[in-house]
Parts: structure tokens; sequence; C-alpha cells
């Protein structure tokens, strides 16, 4: 593997990270996904500070999507709560496969907590694209800034869409709530290079849409160990017929 | 006190519903990742749950859309996404105009069915 990015020190190192992520076309997606994500919690009567609040601690936008509709919309906490904790069973196997790029023989637990709390998809795709190009020692603090730099980004657009939703036709509004489905669909295919990848991508899809339709409980939680599963297990055959 | 709990019930409840059964996940990666490398079975088959999850989530904010968007037809969405996704196909995996078309199908699809 090539090495395409080496840093003097550390703080170098963290504050490539943060350039890396205002110059990425994340930078676009977060923002349009974050002003959508506004425009929701206006329409919830959350306030704005709230939502900043929400994107610092809970830093993922489906989690956010779910928590801002339901808690929002008056269900009982529970059921906010299992919903919450269903769309984040992938932030499980995202941290399962992202610390070991990060680490190194002398890292320390605590070196990883930060990494750790800052998983998403934005940082999980972007980290998994370009850390393997990169000298391990630096790694954690590379990530670390990509992270900031994606957090703040999401969490200025959040007020931006807030306030923007004020504003806006009912159709338009809409059109800023489907940012987020479009920007995350397209990330991920965009990282789904591997064939295993692009299978558990479409068959995620086509799961989590039957599940859902037929009101199976869990329906998330079948999506993802049915879909991916039977895509590790096509990839495994077909690199034992290699 | 009723009116500073009324204040701040909805940060506790940010906290015990929200942060909390979200993060419990990282920090059960954080413990399992422990002396696992990037190309263990464990990890390549959790790549593999975690994307088809994430696509889950996608398909559901799409084909069951609540608030302003519910309000926009499902055949609109579905063939919004569906035009988006041609789009970033065909400009070698742009994200960025993947979504700018699906945005514009959308708006356009609303517009011809009189939103």
């Amino acid at each position: 593997m090539p090495t395409t990015a080496t840093f003097p020190s550390a703080t170098a190192a963290f504050r490539g990270g943060v350039k890396s992520a205002l110059t990425s076309a994340f930078f676009l997606v977060l923002a349009g996904t974050y002003i959508g994500m506004g425009a929701l919690a206006h329409g919830f009567g959350l306030a704005s500070w709230w939502l900043a609040l929400s994107t610092v601690l809970v830093w993922a936008a489906p989690a956010q999507v779910i928590l801002i509709s339901s808690f929002g919309g008056g269900a009982p906490l529970i059921e906010v709560a299992l919903a919450v904790s269903l769309s984040a069973v992938r932030l499980f196997p995202m941290v399962v496969a992202l610390l070991p790029l990060l680490r190194t023989e002398g890292t320390r637990v605590r070196d990883l907590l930060l990494p750790t709390h800052f998983t998403s998809v934005s940082m999980w795709v972007e980290s998994l694209r370009l850390l393997p190009g990169m000298p391990r020692e630096h790694r954690i603090s590379f990530s670390n800034g990509l992270s900031v730099g994606y957090m703040g980004t999401a969490a200025t657009f959040g007020f931006v869409g807030y306030y923007l939703a004020a504003e806006l036709p009912p159709v338009l509004a809409g059109a800023l709530l489907f940012l987020t489905p479009m920007s995350f669909l397209m990330s991920t295919a965009r990282n789904a290079k591997a064939m295993m990848d692009q299978l558990a991508l479409v068959l995620g899809l086509a799961l989590g849409t039957i599940l859902t339709a037929a009101d199976v409980k869990l329906d998330l939680l079948w999506t993802g160990i049915g879909g991916g599963t039977l895509a590790y297990f096509v990839h495994r055959l077909r690199e034992a017929a290699e | 006190m009723n009116a500073i709990w009324t204040e701040l019930f909805p940060y506790v409840a940010l906290i015990l519903v929200g942060y909390l059964p979200n993060e419990m996940w990282r920090a059960f990666g954080l413990v399992l990742a422990r002396g696992l490398n990037e190309d263990s079975q464990i990890v390549v088959w959790s790549r593999a749950v975690a994307t088809a999850i994430l696509a889950g989530v996608i398909a559901k904010l799409i084909v069951f859309s609540g608030g302003a968007l519910g309000g926009i037809p499902l055949g609109v969405r579905v063939g919004a996404a569906v035009c988006g996704f041609v789009a970033f196909l065909a400009t070698k995996r742009s994200v960025f105009a993947g979504v700018l078309v699906g945005e514009g199908a959308l708006l356009l699809g609303g517009w011809l069915v009189g939103l």
C-alpha cells in the first residue's frame, strides 16, 4: 500500500484530519444531512441547542433522526430507547472493524475512547479509505481531527437547517429531509468496492423494506444479521472457489 | 421546581434514551475489538452486518418516510432515489452529483403531482 500522507507530529496529523474533513465530499453530505436534521428538530418543537448537544453526544444521524421524530412525537421513552439502540447496532461492527486499523503495540485503551465515541458513518468510511495509506503512529490523531472537523460541520449546519425550516414551504422541507437517506445511500455505495459490501448493501435495502412492510419486530437487527451474514457467506464461497 | 423540570426534561431524555442506548454499542465494540486485526473473519463479517443495517435504515427513510417527506408520494421518492443513484454511477461515483440529481428529481416529481 503506498503511503499517501506523512506528518511531522501528532498535532500536524490532527490538523491534517480536520483539513481532510473540511475538503472532502462528506463536508457537503454532512452539511446537507444536518440541514435536514435541523429542519426535523424544528418541526418537532425541540430547541436548537438540544439538537447541537445530541449531535455531540449521539453523533449518529440515523439514531438522531429516530430520537427527534419519536421523542419529539411523544412516543413512550422505552420505545424511543429501543428504536435508537436498534439503529445503533451497526456501530458495534464498525468499531470492531475500525480499531485494529488505529492500534499499535503501545496503544492504551484510553487512547481509543475518543475514536470509539467518534465512530459514525462519515468518519468510518473516510478512515477505512485513508488510514491504510498512513503511518500507524499518526492514525489516531488524524482520525480524531477528521471527526472533530465532521462534528463541527454537522453542529453548525444543524443550526442553519433549524432556522431555514421556519421559512420553507412543505415540499422544500421534504427535500431537506430527503438529504439524509440520499447522502447515506451514495456514501455507502461509494465505499462498497468489494463484492461482499455491495451485496450487503443490496440485501440490506431489500430486507429492510420487506421486514418493515411485514411489520416484523426488531426489523433492523434481522436485516443486518440476515443480509450481512448471507453476503459474508457468498464472499467466503467465492474465495474458496478461487 | 416544575418549571425547571420542564426545561430540563428533554436534556435528561437525550442522555437516557438517546446517548446511552446508542453509545453502548460503541462500548461493546471497544471491548470486543481488543486483540483482533482487520483481516479477522469476525471483523469482515461485522463489516457486512454494519453495511446491511445501514442499508436497512436508508430503505426505511425513503420507503416509510415521515414528516414533510412523507407528504411526497412513495413513487416520487423511490423514483428520485433511483435517478440519484444512476447519476452517481454515471459520474464515477460522485456522491455530490448523486444527491443533487436525486434532490432535483424529488422536487420535479413533487411539482408534477401538484404539490
